[in-house]
């Protein structure tokens, strides 16, 4: 048995004195945002910590579109669902390759395009948000979807080409060896022994990119306008455009919005944690 | 031939942007309209602020969470778990959350001052400082879990044994992390650091969608302040002040260029 001494409460309590302050400071946004979805319209504002008569009326206006600022709710779930998903593909499409060449083919100038990635990843989102937004308008793509989703795909893929060459100049060279032996080609390769041994990373490379296309403010809005083509994230922030919005169904739209990317990723959150925060940074 | 597809957009939405951007702020006469600003100045101590303060504040933080989560406790786990919500949950909704309960008529947390005290709680996000203030407690609670969780991931490579050495020499806490834990986490340390630096001058949101860079312009950060010239259709402005960030975040670039293409 475990005998208890002193000192070994004091550390207990010491932990605990960490631990709820953290709780509290984490959950008091969330809670709020939770609180005001299951207020009635006239009591969210009272400044009470649990409503009188919780209620889900707010999810049903949501749903049924029921208030001028979520007339495109479905449509806009469905933009954020279909530009999430075509940026979380692509982008493993592209950040693959790339790392495979440079990781195992070992292309001639593999490390050049590497550091060009890596310079890609240290630019400022809300820098390069600004000649991007040109950028399009000159080519054209200004308020479409295909102009979002060839941004995120810039934005995500750097960081994704990272993670992956590291994970994958880990992977024994003896393996690409014995395929060649065997007479394997590059594409073989490629597919039989690569693809499989990679899967936690792609997985993870794959997720961080759809999540970051999904919670993606800024370029939404600058790159989309009309109301049947913006993501759910803009609707939210047009709510902000007048002072009395109705903040329940707001923050009702804005838990809705929450939920798919929380639900992803603590689904994935083995594969997440290890696999972005080990290409973070080098230690 | 597998490295096209990345080539092909590095060139289209980077490179040619880029050259692009740097092109339209050639004009030496947007550089005087910029410093012409006041709004600029501010914006820049504004920036400065945000990442010498806010950022070391950060790092600080999450360098004692990850020697609070590195304990093993079955309910450190469960604190773990809800920890990382923040980092799990689009940025939007909780800042727009928070810009609510800030609100100084109906925010719930006037509304609980004046059910406490019968007095008015003040106008938070009305004042400048603490409106910035509030947009870094913001930045703080979203990004935290991450460098918690690097730092963390830091110390757990740390061999045990070390402790366990140092232990029975009777080394106390401090001791143990002064020479133990502090010299094998320096680089990490310092490397987070830059990188969030890094990361943070594009922080849009925490500014944007807390204060929208008000009251009177007075919160901008660099980042909302380019997007705000590029809506009013001063685009030389909004590049001009981009290009003006160069020389400090170029050496912050170089540095982890170098560190990270070892």
């Amino acid at each position: 048995m475990k005998r208890i001494t002193l000192k070994s409460v004091a550390t207990e309590a010491k932990l605990l004195l960490i631990g709820i302050p953290l709780m509290i400071w984490t959950l008091v946004p969330v809670y709020h945002m939770v609180l005001f979805a299951i207020s009635p319209r006239d009591s969210a504002t009272s400044g009470k910590l649990w409503p009188d008569h919780p209620t889900l009326q707010n999810f049903d206006f949501v749903f049924n579109q029921k208030h001028f600022y979520l007339d495109y709710f479905w449509i806009q779930m469905g933009n954020s669902l279909l530009i999430a998903t075509a940026v979380g593909f692509l982008t493993l499409v592209v950040s693959t390759c790339a790392a495979f060449a440079i990781s195992r083919l070992k292309v001639p100038g593999g490390r050049t395009v590497m550091n060009l990635a890596l310079f890609t990843y240290f630019i400022p989102a809300a820098f390069l948000a600004v000649p991007m937004y040109k950028t399009m308008g000159v080519y054209g793509l200004l308020n479409t979807q295909w102009s979002l989703i060839l941004a995120m795909v810039t934005i995500a893929s750097p960081y994704c080409i990272w993670v992956l060459k590291q994970a994958s100049d880990k992977l024994p060279f003896e393996l690409d060896e014995a395929a060649r032996m065997d007479g394997a080609s590059p594409m073989q390769l490629f597919r039989l022994v690569y693809l499989p041994l990679m899967v936690p990373s792609l997985v993870a490379v794959g997720t961080y990119a759809l999540l970051l296309a999904w919670n993606e403010y800024l370029y939404a809005f600058l790159l989309l306008s009309n109301d049947k083509d913006v993501t759910l994230s803009v609707a939210l922030g047009n709510f902000l455009s007048a002072d009395d919005s109705p903040w329940e169904l707001l923050m009702t739209t804005g838990l809705i919005y929450a939920l798919p990317p929380a639900a992803i990723y603590y689904t994935f959150k083995r594969y997440m944690v290890s696999g972005l925060t080990a290409g973070a940074v080098k230690s | 031939m597998l490295v096209v597809p990345y080539l092909l957009i590095f060139f289209i939405f980077v490179l040619y942007p880029v050259g692009y951007g740097l092109w339209l702020a050639r004009h030496p006469e947007s550089y005087v309209k910029l410093f012409d600003d006041p709004i600029f100045f501010r914006t820049l101590i504004n920036t400065v602020i945000f990442l010498v303060v806010g950022i070391n504040i950060k790092m600080f933080i999450a360098m004692i969470l990850s020697g609070f989560f590195v304990q093993t406790r079955w309910w450190i786990k469960v604190v773990s778990l809800i920890f990382i919500l923040p980092w799990a949950l689009p940025s939007i909704p909780t800042i727009l959350s928070v810009r609510f309960m800030l609100n100084p008529e109906w925010g719930v947390i006037n509304s609980l001052i004046f059910r406490l005290t019968g007095a008015d709680g003040p106008n938070w996000l009305n004042d400048p400082t603490l409106a910035l203030s509030f947009s870094m407690l913001m930045h703080i609670w979203k990004s935290l879990p991450f460098w918690t969780l690097i730092l963390l991931a830091g110390r757990m490579s740390i061999p045990a044994e070390q402790y366990e050495a140092a232990s029975v020499d009777g080394a106390t806490n401090w001791q143990k992390f002064k020479f133990i834990t502090w010299p094998s986490m320096r680089t990490l340390y310092l490397t987070s650091t830059i990188l969030s630096m890094i990361w943070t001058l594009g922080d849009f949101n925490s500014v944007y969608l807390l204060t929208g860079g008000g009251p009177a312009d007075l919160t901008h950060v660099l980042a909302t302040l380019g997007i705000r010239y590029l809506r009013l259709d001063q685009v030389d402005l909004a590049m001009a002040s981009i290009v003006v960030a160069l020389p400090m975040v170029l050496p912050l670039v170089y540095f982890m260029m170098k560190r990270l293409s070892k």
